[in-house]
């Protein structure tokens, strides 16, 4: 355990991306292979069933240390995170081991089924064995997200280097639905094995934002346009006699969807595509907020499946008659993927339309008209394309719209988590109607380190008044809110609710009279809703 | 009896007609040590520790008013007896033990209670009503003894060497930075150090305290002179053009806060060591019951909580808002090194 918690240090506090890599790599030729294995599957979100929740660990926690509940709370609004207080507050422990991660994580599988008390024995005895470093990375184990900028490429690379195999068959091993109870390192990033899962799906291509002139990719001719679909990414990959669905995220989610199951007889054996799974009624997709509807529940009702009916929508063909068909040319596969959604010709499967046009001008104007289709924008890609791996620049790009934007104040500000526990970095935001302010948004992204210090500082002076980590502020620093779309709700008061709010700039010349207003808000809902 | 009040200049004593560490010129200050939010220009009249006499000088100026004491020495300003015990947080830093009649209260200023070898060993005082700071006033903040700190520190300035990397260190240029030179002044061959610490090195040299020979950096410094070698500078140099010149370095910062590691990524540092001039939670606690105060006051740091959990546990305490550390709750040093001494 102590060598996953030094390399949990060093991905967590290190800026340097080759550092991480560094320690990251080492650990994968170095750590017991049963620990690699579990590294994989941790920062891959293959996470060991929760066994313990966080209550239980508060508790016990509270109870090894005397201290009173309040404290403990406080303690954790200035750490930021439950594990991390946790492991700062016990004393330290008096049996210190020396286990390894693997049989941490196998102790903890086998509280499974255990009594309360024979939990709380155990998590206290761990605590005595581990020093606060293990405590640490213990205690996330059981909370769970270990949110510490390993990305998907980093863990190929590492692999890749480690074991010697090439980065984009590495990160086609470890997509999937493989469970590291059941498998080991070898068995994970041995090819034939990997062949034998029906389910595996490919791993995703993803774009870049353009960031010139779209002149500068030369010759409209030589490229492809379509909608970008504000939806949930997925393939959708039909093998031995099986249908499943993968979102981005890898998360199985063939259940969820119901609409796809007609797919199993329709669609031939060895077929793999590329689409987005959206919510779409009457030739038009609805709100992302519809679709949201569906994801979050493990049984869906007949009313949702009337009321957010899905689709989906291909853009790509991955895998043909058994063969992988990625390294052909995009206008191939595009060939291909007509044919398969024209022949198949069920409702629950269509094809993302292509977009014609000659001049980039014109695909100019097709752009302004993005938000009317409920796109979010276009999507650029190079008809010579083969179908890669990650996010690469280059052959595919997003040409998204503006954003929609309204001017705010803020009134409410709230203590950050990781890296910015114990500065204010969550602000909510308001608008006027008459002369109240009704609060309509949350946002925590989009300010500088320089400008979060400058607002955290005028939080403090600021504050009218304290609800535990909430604090009311003056009314007074305007905002430019940008977000991508806008929904009507009734869950909160302003009556609608935004897609990826975030703060676009501080207005330092606006005073707050001159924000905008509940009218405003209702009209974008109108036009956008 | 309340022998000291809070005023908006600071703490005061209304029957000696003195000020302890105002914020704003007064007539007659009494100093706890020399950190820029406790000894502020301006006031007719300084008393303070014989140490730190020399860094009050440097500091505001040689025409400046002052008379430096011994622990323990009595001064009287009309029927008030005042004296000094030591804080253990800087050099010539004290806490002030203030007497009318039979009432006794104690100012802490800032102290640690680990004796770090230059500071002096805090002494608790017993009093009536004990003036705590509570910088690190939350039970998450526990320190290692130092010698441990200190080893990791050496481990690290050896595997940096290994890697071919200078090691550079920031700690504020009167306390922190004389800890690391005292503690690590056999590691390398040679220490640079940034003119503000380099100064303060030489005066106190001068004065006698066991502290190493420094290398001044000047812009004309080769950077080949950096090589394998301990570099202090300035809390306020992270972030700046003026640690290019140490290339290729990697950067420790040594403080309380490294403690939370939210705190630690935010400082852009590649090596958080755990090294505080303040008391931890632990140091607070056994600090306040030394003291055998009936009543407490808790000022800078996590002053509400801390005087909460006092009052919980038999010992009635409140919040006092002060204008020490320029903080609300929050380490300033994050928003604002420079008038912050007293962050790390």
């Amino acid at each position: 355990m102590k060598a996953f918690a030094a390399l949990v240090k060093v991905l967590s506090n290190s800026t340097k991306t080759n550092e991480k890599l560094d320690a990251l790599s080492r650990y994968m030729a170095t750590a017991h292979p049963a620990d690699r294995l579990w590294v994989v599957a941790i920062f891959t979100g293959r996470r060991p069933k929760r066994t313990v929740n966080t209550t239980q660990l508060s508790n016990w926690c509270l109870q090894m240390t005397g201290l009173p509940p309040w404290l403990f709370e406080e303690c954790y609004h200035t750490v930021g995170d439950l594990g991390e207080t946790i492991a700062l507050l016990l004393p330290p422990g008096k049996n210190i081991s020396s286990q390894p991660l693997h049989y941490w994580i196998e102790q903890l599988m086998q509280l499974e089924k255990a009594g309360e008390d024979e939990k709380r024995e155990f998590i206290l005895k761990a605590w005595e064995e581990l020093d606060t470093g293990e405590r640490f990375v213990f205690n996330k184990l059981i909370t769970g997200g270990f949110r510490i900028g390993v990305s998907q490429n980093m863990m190929i690379n590492a692999l890749a280097g480690a074991y010697q195999i090439p980065a984009p068959v590495v990160s086609h091993m470890i997509s999937g639905n493989w469970d590291p109870r059941t498998t080991t390192i070898e068995a994970l990033l041995n090819e034939n094995v990997t062949a034998a899962d029906a389910s595996k799906p490919f791993p995703f291509y993803l774009a870049y934002a353009l960031e010139t002139d779209p002149q500068e990719l030369g010759d409209p001719e030589d490229w492809q346009a379509e909608w970008k679909w504000d939806g949930i990414r997925g393939q959708i990959i039909k093998r031995e006699g099986q249908l499943f669905v993968w979102s981005r995220g890898e998360e199985l989610i063939t259940e969820k969807f119901p609409e796809y199951q007609p797919l199993l007889n329709a669609l031939p054996e060895g077929t793999a595509i590329d689409g987005e799974i959206l919510t779409y009624s009457n030739n038009f997709p609805l709100p992302f907020q519809t679709l949201q509807t569906r994801i979050g529940r493990k049984n869906v009702t007949k009313k949702q499946l009337q009321e957010a009916p899905v689709v989906f929508l291909s853009y790509d063909l991955l895998e043909w008659e058994g063969q992988d068909i990625r390294n052909r040319p995009l206008n191939e596969r595009r060939k291909l993927l007509e044919q398969v959604v024209e022949q198949i010709n069920l409702p629950s499967l269509r094809l993302s339309p292509a977009i014609t046009f000659h001049t980039w001008e014109e695909l100019a104007r097709f752009r302004t008209l993005a938000r009317e289709q409920g796109s979010e924008g276009l999507m650029l890609k190079r008809r010579s394309s083969v179908y890669q791996v990650g996010r690469k620049r280059g052959d595919w790009w997003k040409w998204k719209i503006d954003p929609l934007t309204i001017d705010a104040v803020m009134i409410y500000a709230q203590k950050g988590h990781g890296r910015r526990s114990n500065l204010y970095t969550d602000y909510t935001f308001a608008v006027k109607d008459g002369d109240q302010l009704v609060a309509f948004t949350k946002a925590y992204s989009g300010l500088t380190d320089k400008e979060i210090n400058e607002v955290d500082n005028w939080v403090k002076k600021n504050s009218i008044e304290k609800f535990g980590p909430v604090r009311t502020v003056k009314p007074e620093l305007v905002f430019e809110i940008a977000f991508e779309g806008i929904a009507a709700s009734n869950r909160h008061k302003s009556g609608v609710a935004l897609r990826f709010p975030r703060i676009n700039r501080w207005r330092k010349d606006k005073p707050a009279e001159e924000i905008n207003t509940l009218a405003d808000l209702q009209q974008l809902l109108n036009s956008y809703g | 009896m309340q022998i000291l009040q809070f005023t908006d200049k600071g703490i005061y004593c209304p029957a000696g007609n003195f000020f302890i560490d105002p914020w704003q010129p007064v007539e007659r200050a009494v100093i706890t040590h020399a950190h820029s939010d406790h000894a502020r220009y301006g006031s007719k009249h300084y008393l303070c520790h014989k140490d730190s006499v020399p860094l009050l000088l440097l500091r505001l100026g040689q025409d400046i008013s002052i008379q430096g004491v011994e622990f323990g020495e009595t001064i009287r300003y009309n029927g008030v007896s005042i004296s000094l015990h030591p804080a253990g947080h800087v050099i010539g830093s004290a806490q002030v033990r203030v007497q009318q009649d039979n009432e006794v209260w104690v100012v802490s200023g800032d102290y640690k209670t680990e004796n770090d070898g230059l500071s002096g060993q805090f002494e608790p005082v017993p009093c009536n009503t004990f003036i705590t700071e509570c910088t690190f006033g939350l039970p998450i903040y526990n320190w290692q003894p130092q010698n441990i700190i200190f080893n990791n520190i050496r481990q690290w300035i050896y595997n940096n060497q290994q890697a071919g990397k200078n090691s550079v260190l920031l700690g504020y240029s009167l306390g922190k930075a004389q800890r690391l030179l005292y503690h690590l002044r056999d590691t390398t061959e040679q220490i640079w150090a940034h003119g503000a610490i380099y100064i303060t090195n030489q005066l106190l040299r001068q004065q006698g305290w066991p502290l190493p020979d420094l290398q001044r950096i000047t812009p004309d410094t080769p950077a080949s002179a950096y090589k394998n070698n301990l570099v202090i500078g300035p809390p306020s140099a992270a972030d700046t053009t003026w640690m290019r010149r140490f290339n290729t370095y990697s950067l420790g910062v040594c403080s309380g806060w490294m403690q939370v590691r939210g705190h630690m990524r935010r400082r852009n540092a590649d090596a958080g060591f755990v090294l505080s001039d303040h008391a931890d939670w632990n140091g607070l606690l056994q600090a306040v019951k030394a003291t055998g105060a009936e009543q407490v006051y808790t000022t800078h740091g996590f002053s509400s909580a801390f005087a909460r959990y006092l009052t919980e546990n038999g010992i009635p305490a409140q919040e006092v808002k002060t204008a020490y550390g320029d903080m609300d709750e929050e380490p300033a040093e994050t928003t604002s090194p420079h008038n912050n001494e007293e962050g790390l």
